[in-house]
């Protein structure tokens, strides 16, 4: 029941996301645009050109942060891991700012870097996890000093070399606006295959959940199964970080509101995440294009806004289980 | 089920860091029967029994599983062959039931999904080990002693000939340790071979076939209970006077102080 009316919701928010904005398209063009029918060519480009590259690129980067977070939180076992907060967009973000400063105008390599610099940051968060057995906000902690090093790093880039790339800026702070379809499709196979990814792997993350022990008496490849979880995470966030840049909080809070909503089962918790995910990307961009009309929030700022008080209350009540 | 294979050790060390804390031991768990593994706390119970369990890889020696060494068997068929119970583990918000449903994860193929014999089994565990009535509630709300019967029923529908249990009475009232020595003597009649780190030696001397005694990282005795009580193995190791007599037909054993000097 839960992952229908996940679909509908979703659904509903994509077709307000292409109808609603600085100009309005009426929800009967867009209708016969999808069904291939006549569309007054206005509609058509809006749709075609701005709306619906848009729409495409908030569901896929919704999707891919939050189940990056939903697998992150699963193989650290750390419920406040999420992919900014321990590094791994940071780490995405300088692989692209390098990669379009020493490439310029190879789009195609965007998402392979990322993935790269996703994959790095992820590596060293959990080679820091396993070999020191370190505690969640350890964990959380290193994440600040592995931000802050590939943050410096694009700092270094974006003040060398400023005028290699103009949409750095906007990347860096994470949006949408001018997302075009050719940056969708470049990162749209590396968010299919980690959301495929994961899907398959939901059960041994059950298995993961009940402790190394169990697991590994229970017949799971503890070291693979980990080796597996941290690839997927990585080329989702990845992805994610080539269409719609350094996007904050998405994939820490929805896997918590998706187990809120769907319980620990992985099986039904990563899908679900993926499609509250995509929902709330979408429903964000949305409202950070109507908020201050005509003017446009980059969506970054709007879900750092509401990430910043979530991640304090998750680290309070990571207190109160603590002391309990 | 298959026919119970013997697990024997021979010569085995092994520890964490390289620093040894079973060191040279050498036993057969002899099979079919219930043995109890017992010594002083540190003595290394926990470290000999992951070893038997192939979690811990031996510094030298072997572990034997039918005439197999451990560590040549795949993973997937060792947990078919062993199971175990370790002694800390998270608790996931789950519903009791599809954590004994965890059980059948080694009988699992690719896509994961369970068919009618791996449902009987789960059934059959949870009512065996008479926890069918929390099925549907979650094991984070479940009090420390259900949650351990429904940790011990996820083992059972593992199914295998050897299960490992890691002080499996912890955290229990005395009429469910109980319950649990009369669940595992009730495997045990299933022809399954049991080993148990245990804390209660008088529990221990009644219920189990077979003692295998540690100090200090080594073999102390091994044993019936009956030899471990006339060699007064129990008696040096722990540092205690053992007494038993005959009740209601059955042995029942007790420990006190040494008498300071005189006896």
């Amino acid at each position: 029941m839960l992952l229908p009316a996940l679909c509908a919701l979703l659904l509903l928010l994509a077709l307000a996301s292409v109808c609603l904005g600085s100009v309005r398209v009426p929800l009967r063009d867009v209708l016969s645009a999808l069904w291939g029918g006549e569309v007054p060519p206005r509609s058509y480009n809006i749709i075609r050109h701005v709306r619906l590259p848009r729409v495409l690129a908030a569901l896929l980067v919704g999707a891919a942060l939050s189940v990056s977070g939903a697998v992150l939180q699963a193989v650290l076992m750390n419920p406040l891991a999420g992919p900014n907060i321990i590094g791994v967009n940071a780490g995405s973000g300088f692989f692209v700012l390098g990669a379009a400063v020493l490439l310029p105008g190879r789009w195609d390599i965007i998402p392979l870097a990322a993935f790269a610099g996703a994959l790095l940051a992820c590596g060293i968060i959990y080679g820091l996890a396993v070999t020191t057995g370190a505690s969640r906000i350890t964990i959380v902690l290193a994440g600040v000093a592995v931000s802050g090093f590939f943050g410096a790093g694009s700092d270094a880039i974006t003040t060398l070399v400023p005028d290699a790339w103009t949409g750095a800026s906007t990347f860096l702070v994470g949006g949408f606006a001018g997302v075009t379809m050719e940056n969708v499709r470049f990162a749209l196979w590396y968010i299919v295959v980690g959301l495929a990814l994961a899907l398959l792997l939901s059960h041994d993350m059950n298995i993961l959940a009940l402790g190394e022990e169990t697991a590994q008496s229970l017949g799971l490849s503890v070291k693979l199964c980990r080796l597996l979880f941290i690839l997927t995470a990585a080329v989702l966030a990845g992805g994610a970080v080539s269409i719609g840049g350094l996007l904050g909080f998405a994939g820490l809070i929805v896997p918590h509101a998706a187990r809120f909503l769907a319980g620990e089962d992985n099986r039904v918790l990563i899908p679900a995440s993926a499609l509250l995910g995509a929902s709330f990307v979408v429903g964000c961009d949305l409202l950070s294009r109507l908020l201050f009309a005509p003017y446009e929030l980059p969506v970054g700022i709007l879900l750092n806004f509401l990430g910043g008080p979530f991640f304090l209350w998750l680290l309070l009540r990571e207190r109160r289980h603590r002391t309990r | 089920m298959s026919k119970t294979p013997a697990l024997s050790l021979r010569g085995l060390s092994g520890g964490y860091h390289g620093e040894a804390v079973v060191r040279d031991v050498t036993l057969s768990l002899p099979a079919g029967r219930f043995t109890a593994i017992l010594g002083p706390n540190g003595c290394g119970k926990s470290t000999l029994l992951r070893l038997c369990a192939g979690l811990l890889r031996p510094f030298s020696g072997q572990v034997l599983l039918g005439g197999r060494e451990l560590s040549a068997i795949p993973r997937k068929e060792l947990a078919r062959l062993v199971s175990v119970l370790p002694q800390g583990r998270p608790v996931p918000g789950i519903p009791a039931e599809a954590l004994v449903a965890h059980g059948r994860f080694p009988y699992l193929g690719y896509p994961r999904r369970m068919g009618q014999i791996d449902r009987d089994k789960v059934a059959e565990a949870m009512a065996l080990a008479g926890v069918t009535e929390y099925r549907h509630k979650s094991v984070a709300e479940l009090s420390g002693g259900q949650r351990q019967k429904v940790y011990f029923a996820m083992v059972l529908a593992q199914d295998t000939p050897l299960t490992l249990l890691d002080e499996p009475a912890t955290y229990l009232d005395l009429n469910h340790q109980l319950e649990l020595m009369a669940l595992i003597s009730r495997l045990r009649d299933q022809g399954r071979t049991v080993a148990a780190v245990l804390h209660d030696l008088p529990q221990a001397l009644e219920w189990a076939d077979y003692l295998v005694v540690m100090e200090e990282g080594r073999l102390a005795g091994a044993g019936t209970p009956e030899e471990i009580f006339r060699q007064g193995v129990l008696e040096k190791v722990f540092g205690l006077a053992c007494r038993r007599i005959e009740l209601d037909g059955r042995q029942r054993y007790f420990f006190t102080q040494q008498a300071g000097g005189d006896g």
